[in-house]
């Protein structure tokens, strides 16, 4: 025990006097909470879009108005060129171009029917995607509207609608932001933890300190937990920077218990640090540790639900999370902060963890070597 | 002088697959002995001594060190080894007596002992006034110094330096020597490698290694007569001759 109170003393009186470290524990969450959210926004706004109205009637007028008037939509030129509005797509000042034929209010109005054309600029997958997806809203309402103004005049009722009034649980503004920020949080833990703990070991191993440990009779789980539990009280830290933060500028406040955050991020730091431990033993210099770390930092990441929904990811991609760490602390958090769940909610997620924990932290004992 | 064994090889051999980095090497330390190391670069001496010290398994032959046998009790030799390494092994953001005390406590001294321990260090080295400066910013010769005390900080039965005055000057070679004298006086072993000929003659006996082979083992003045040579550069040099590895 006392080999161990000296280890953790070295260790705390290292940490406190680099400036690096301190500096990076509060910058990181600052920045990165601040500016990640704006960054992962979904929403598409200022679809760029130029119009090419062959027809110039009052309907393709009133359409192109329809269009304009939402927040969504910039028209960036109203032209009768085709080719010109082409050109614009091509210098990338176009997102959408939507096309309305000759005879357009004619063929509505006699025939009932009529096509518009619509061409996406889809080198921006996502904004040709969702600029597409609103332009046709905007146009099926067009043609709600136009027709119910057409049926009413003769005392009837339009076609009967369905309305779907949709309510958001849990997050009834859709705010994105509530939604990434406890995911971005994760990241954070997730990437301090993991490159410290990878790193230091090696630092030692670079400086050849680690030869003079391996001579003292000091054990391997000494050694190794001299170097977690340091790890393991900056995660917290950092942890609890961070939900200050989102508390401050996105007024998130958990609705579940703080102590249920916490409980699970115990135990989460403990697997993220041994898989960083683990590194550290595979890898020979810092270059090595760094480049192994990011690689599985980045597949995690990835791979761990914050961006793109797991349920939408191929079935092997899914059961790849089934061992990912991160995506147990993404799914508890937003469980815990935006649904309010308790610790029983949350059972099965700790008991995986530390499974999780148990095999990476036994890996890392059992593949430091003492003697080679 | 005691008379008592405090190294014993028989037959030591370390392979890095088809290369014999250390071949059957066989020889005894006496305690309070201060053995020196000889041997061109890649000649075999730091894996010798790795070996010894429990940080590299032999691939065959046997070693005792301070009574106990390496491949059943590395634990307990470490307990009585002390090890100087060719890199520098001190924390450079730690002070000299935060060093002292990490290495201190990790060999299971109290507080007490620790404490007299620093006093008496800082004393010897005459470093009262340096005692809260990070180690990283003292000159080579002082963290050598200090590394040395530090590696004697238990009290060790056998004391391991390998190329310990490597890129020191004259002056503090020769103070670094005076440590080592007071050492072997008060009873420690001392194994040491070095490359500087005037070092080998301060040695009680001195082992030159060749290709990893032992090619002789005497006091200097003996190995001088035997090689008729003036100094020990004489007879290193025609015995590290016959090396026909290359370094590196």
């Amino acid at each position: 025990m006392r080999a161990l109170r000296i280890l953790l003393e070295k260790e705390f009186r290292q940490i406190f006097r680099n400036p690096a470290i301190l500096r990076l524990m509060f910058m990181m969450p600052t920045i990165q909470l601040l500016l990640l959210p704006l960054a992962a926004d979904y929403e598409v706004k200022q679809v760029k879009v130029c119009v090419v109205d062959f027809d110039r009637s009052s309907y393709s007028q009133r359409l192109v108005h329809k269009v304009t008037s939402t927040d969504y939509f910039q028209l960036v030129d109203y032209t009768d060129s085709y080719d010109k509005a082409l050109r614009y797509v091509e210098s990338d000042e176009a997102d959408v171009v939507l096309q309305i034929p000759e005879g357009f209010e004619k063929h509505l109005v006699k025939e009932n029917e009529v096509t518009v054309f619509m061409a996406l600029n889809a080198i921006n997958g996502v904004k040709a995607n969702l600029g597409g997806a609103y332009l046709r809203t905007i146009i099926n309402d067009f043609n709600g509207e136009v027709r119910v103004e057409w049926l009413q005049p003769h005392g009837m009722n339009a076609q009967p609608v369905i309305g779907v009034e949709a309510i958001n649980w849990y997050n009834p503004l859709m705010n994105y932001k509530i939604y990434m920020v406890p995911g971005i949080l994760v990241i954070l833990v997730t990437m301090v933890g993991g490159f410290l703990s990878a790193l230091n070991i090696v630092k030692e191993k670079e400086a050849g300190t680690i030869e003079q440990i391996n001579v003292t009779p000091i054990h391997k789980y000494q050694f190794v937990l001299g170097k977690l539990i340091p790890f393991w009280v900056l995660g917290l830290v950092i942890l609890t920077i961070g939900l200050i933060i989102s508390w401050l500028a996105y007024g998130i406040v958990p609705v579940g218990s703080l102590l249920t955050i916490y409980i699970f991020a115990a135990v989460y730091l403990l697997a993220v640090l041994g898989m960083g431990l683990g590194v550290s033993t595979l890898a020979n210099n810092q270059q090595q540790a760094m480049l192994l770390s990011f690689f599985l930092m980045m597949i995690f990441i990835l791979l761990g639900g914050l961006y793109t929904s797991i349920d939408s990811m191929p079935r092997w991609a899914q059961v790849f999370t089934w061992f990912n760490p991160v995506t147990y602390f993404i799914e508890v958090m937003r469980m815990v902060v935006l649904k309010g769940s308790s610790l029983f909610d949350i059972r099965w997620h700790i008991a995986i963890v530390f499974l999780m924990a148990i095999v990476l932290n036994g890996f890392a004992v059992f593949n430091y070597r003492k003697r080679s | 002088m005691n008379r008592e064994v405090a190294i014993s090889v028989r037959e030591l051999t370390k392979r890095f697959g088809d290369f014999t980095a250390v071949n059957a090497i066989t020889f005894d330390v006496m305690q309070g002995e201060i053995f020196g190391f000889l041997g061109a670069n890649g000649a075999g001496k730091t894996t010798a001594m790795r070996m010894l010290c429990g940080l590299s398994f032999p691939t065959s032959g046997s070693a005792t060190v301070g009574g106990y046998d390496l491949a059943t009790d590395p634990e307990k030799i470490k307990r009585s080894i002390g090890y100087m390494s060719q890199k520098f092994s001190l924390y450079d953001d730690l002070s000299i007596v935060e060093n002292i005390r990490y290495y201190g406590g990790i060999y299971g001294l109290s507080d007490r002992e620790i404490k007299d321990k620093t006093d008496q260090l800082l004393h010897t080295l005459h470093l009262e006034d340096q005692a809260k400066a990070m180690t990283g910013s003292l000159p080579l010769g002082w963290k050598q110094k200090i590394a040395f005390s530090v590696a004697m900080v238990h009290q060790p039965k056998v004391v391991f330096l390998d190329e310990p005055t490597g890129g020191v000057d004259p002056v503090t070679r020769r103070e670094f020597w005076t440590m080592i004298y007071e050492a072997a006086h008060a009873g420690t072993t001392v194994f040491v490698t070095t490359h500087y000929m005037d070092e080998a003659e301060y040695c009680d006996r001195v082992c030159i290694m060749v290709d990893g082979r032992i090619e002789a083992l005497d006091t200097p003045d003996r190995l001088k007569d035997q090689f008729k040579s003036a100094n020990m550069e004489g007879v290193f040099i025609q015995l590290a001759r016959k090396a026909t590895r290359t370094d590196g």
